[in-house]
């Protein structure tokens, strides 16, 4: 099987992000490969484990988004292409996912794209339904558990009552949410064969298309508001007066 | 402004964030209700009391279950015969699915999650939460329709007016279906995490009663899972009392004590109850990033430097296996239950 796993770097979960100069920063918190991508690549990596094939990994960026692909080539991925072109500048994600599109069709005879549900930075989670429907391919989203049979998956997605059984023909797009299976680490050989790994460039103009057009327009980056609360602690002398104390306290602020 | 509101329903049932996106819909004016489905009346009537003014009805067995092909084509036909300016989703899975791909087919932009809404003449300017909340970003989209979907309990819900009826009118149903719909295994049921007025949420702590006596039988990971399984359903007790659901922080999810649908936090889900209080929890960045616009957190931890007292109204710093079943008890009374 013909597979592929679209990633994207990110400031690690634990960054401290905020906006300084009109600008999101995160100090010196590392960049990661979007923790939802690693179960796309795992994904991808466990049906090329069952059914053979080989695993490509694709980002759309600039020189940082070498870090996703080198884990994912870590993590055990044949190859790795980098979309980059000066042109892709503050790239929205649907342009993200016009790209993607781009880049699955130039490599040809695909059966799965794996996509992450969404990347912690922007917070989307839009790119692979509009990848399935710039390919023409069924949108297989928020999987947790994928089964091949011949020519057709069969899928759980994880919704908002449960669980929907979904059947496909390949091609399809499928999007991981994180029950589908823990990433593997990368293996002390994995690291060093990513990091020999040469990562072939791709231009736009490479892939055949033009600047995708941003549809969105940013208008401003705002900090959070700090929550301004002071905590009441509640004490006494043994747990069913602190108990009592306490649902006095919730039962009082009416929000129950 | 021609505003269409897509509400939200699984088999004839509405998703809360609906009721809520027809009520940012009544802000800009005049809603059309999209209703897409499968024997849909009793829904079309709801739909008008919670103030929606016309209804498009897509009444097919072909769209009994969602697939999202079939019903892109079936908003995308609609769109094309009636003419659209805005259109609105819950950000449900269904929802924001549907917009990404709408704005596709439509040609035009998609903003997702708003947590706020300002219209300026024609212009809608969103504010969306990023990098988990820790940011928020302003956006905007200049092309038409301006398609967003809405964070769900970010905007009230509206209240709704009984006996309130409008206009029908059955659209067809699309094609270009790509899958088949096997059937569900549903959740074990109770109130969903993200509509849940109250959460109740544990973390590792849950497994730390050294009172409980195991079954013999069980290794000692066993044991912990076990011991964190009488914590829960503990937790669920007093959910229960207070009609909320149960959360669980990632450590909680990780260590095997809960299922992963439970998990709260930037890599499982974002919840905005008016109380959320967190048993056990300590509080790392990415559980905060999930739960930080909860209106009020109340957090029992035996951790008194623990940082989930830097967001909480209310705090104990003690065992919460003596103080949560002591808690539900005062609760019970304190309700009358």
């Amino acid at each position: 099987m013909k597979l592929v796993a679209c990633v994207k770097t990110t400031p690690d979960t634990t960054a401290a992000v905020k906006v300084e100069n009109g600008k999101a920063t995160w100090g010196d918190a590392p960049l990661v490969i979007n923790p939802w991508d690693e179960y796309a690549v795992e994904a991808a990596l466990k049906l090329k484990e069952a059914n053979g094939g080989n695993v490509t990994v694709i980002s759309v960026g600039g020189e940082e988004a070498r870090i996703a692909l080198k884990h994912a080539l870590a993590m055990g991925a044949d190859d790795a292409v980098l979309i980059s072109d000066p042109a892709l500048v503050g790239v929205d994600p649907q342009a993200v996912a016009h790209i993607l599109t781009a880049a699955i069709q130039k490599l040809g005879g695909v059966d799965v794209a794996f996509f992450g549900r969404q990347a912690i930075d922007d917070d989307s989670g839009t790119t692979p339904a509009q990848a399935a429907r710039l390919l023409g391919w069924p949108a297989l989203t928020l999987v947790s558990v994928i089964k091949v049979d011949g020519r057709s998956l069969r899928v759980e997605r994880a919704i908002e009552e449960g669980r929907q059984i979904v059947t496909a023909k390949l091609p399809a797009v499928v999007s991981l949410v994180k029950d589908s299976g823990e990433p593997r680490y990368p293996s002390f050989m994995g690291i060093r064969k990513a990091s020999k790994a040469e990562i072939p460039t791709w231009s736009l103009s490479q892939i055949g298309i033009p600047v995708p057009a941003a549809v969105i327009e940013h208008v401003t980056l705002i900090n959070a508001p700090v929550r301004e609360v002071v905590c009441e602690l509640i004490t006494g002398g043994n747990p069913q007066e602190i108990a009592e104390h306490l649902a006095e306290k919730i039962l009082g602020e009416k929000q129950l | 402004m021609n505003t269409l509101v897509y509400i939200d329903n699984f088999k004839g049932e509405a998703l809360p964030a609906s009721w809520e996106a027809v009520g940012v819909g009544k802000t800009l004016g005049e809603v059309t209700g999209l209703i897409f489905g499968s024997g849909l009346e009793a829904l079309a009537k709801t739909a008008f009391e919670y103030g929606v003014d016309e209804i498009l009805l897509a009444d097919d067995v072909s769209l009994a279950d969602y697939r999202a092909e079939v019903y892109a084509t079936t908003l995308k036909q609609v769109c094309a015969d009636q003419g659209c300016d805005v259109l609105l989703f819950p950000s449900t899975s269904r929802g924001r699915e549907l917009a990404a791909m709408a704005a596709i087919d439509l040609n035009t932009g998609v903003l997702v999650d708003a947590v706020a809404l300002e219209a300026n003449g024609d212009k809608l300017t969103v504010t969306r939460p990023i990098y988990s909340g820790k940011v928020l970003e302003k956006v905007t989209c200049s092309l038409k329709p301006q398609i967003i979907t809405l964070r769900g309990r970010a905007f009230p819900k509206p209240a709704p007016q009984p006996g309130k009826t409008g206009p029908v009118k059955k659209v067809a149903a699309g094609s270009g279906a790509l899958t088949t719909v096997d059937g569900y295994t549903t959740s074990e049921g109770g109130v969903s995490l993200t509509d849940a007025n109250i959460i109740v949420s544990g973390g590792r702590g849950m497994a730390e009663n050294p009172t409980l006596q195991p079954p013999a039988d069980l290794d000692a990971k066993q044991a912990e899972i076990w011991r964190a399984q009488q914590g829960f359903a503990m937790l669920k007790e007093m959910a229960d009392v207070l009609g909320g659901a149960v959360g669980a922080s990632r450590a909680a999810v990780d260590a095997g004590y809960v299922p992963y649908a439970m998990q709260v936090g930037q890599t499982g889900k974002l919840v905005s109850p008016n109380v959320y209080i967190a048993c056990g929890i300590s509080g790392a960045i990415q559980h905060l990033a999930g739960m930080r616009s909860s209106k009020m957190i109340v957090a029992i931890n035996k951790d008194a430097e623990a940082p989930i007292f830097k967001l909480a109204r209310y705090g104990v710093v003690g065992d919460l296996h003596q103080i949560i079943p002591a808690l539900t008890v005062a609760f019970k009374k304190g309700l009358g239950k």
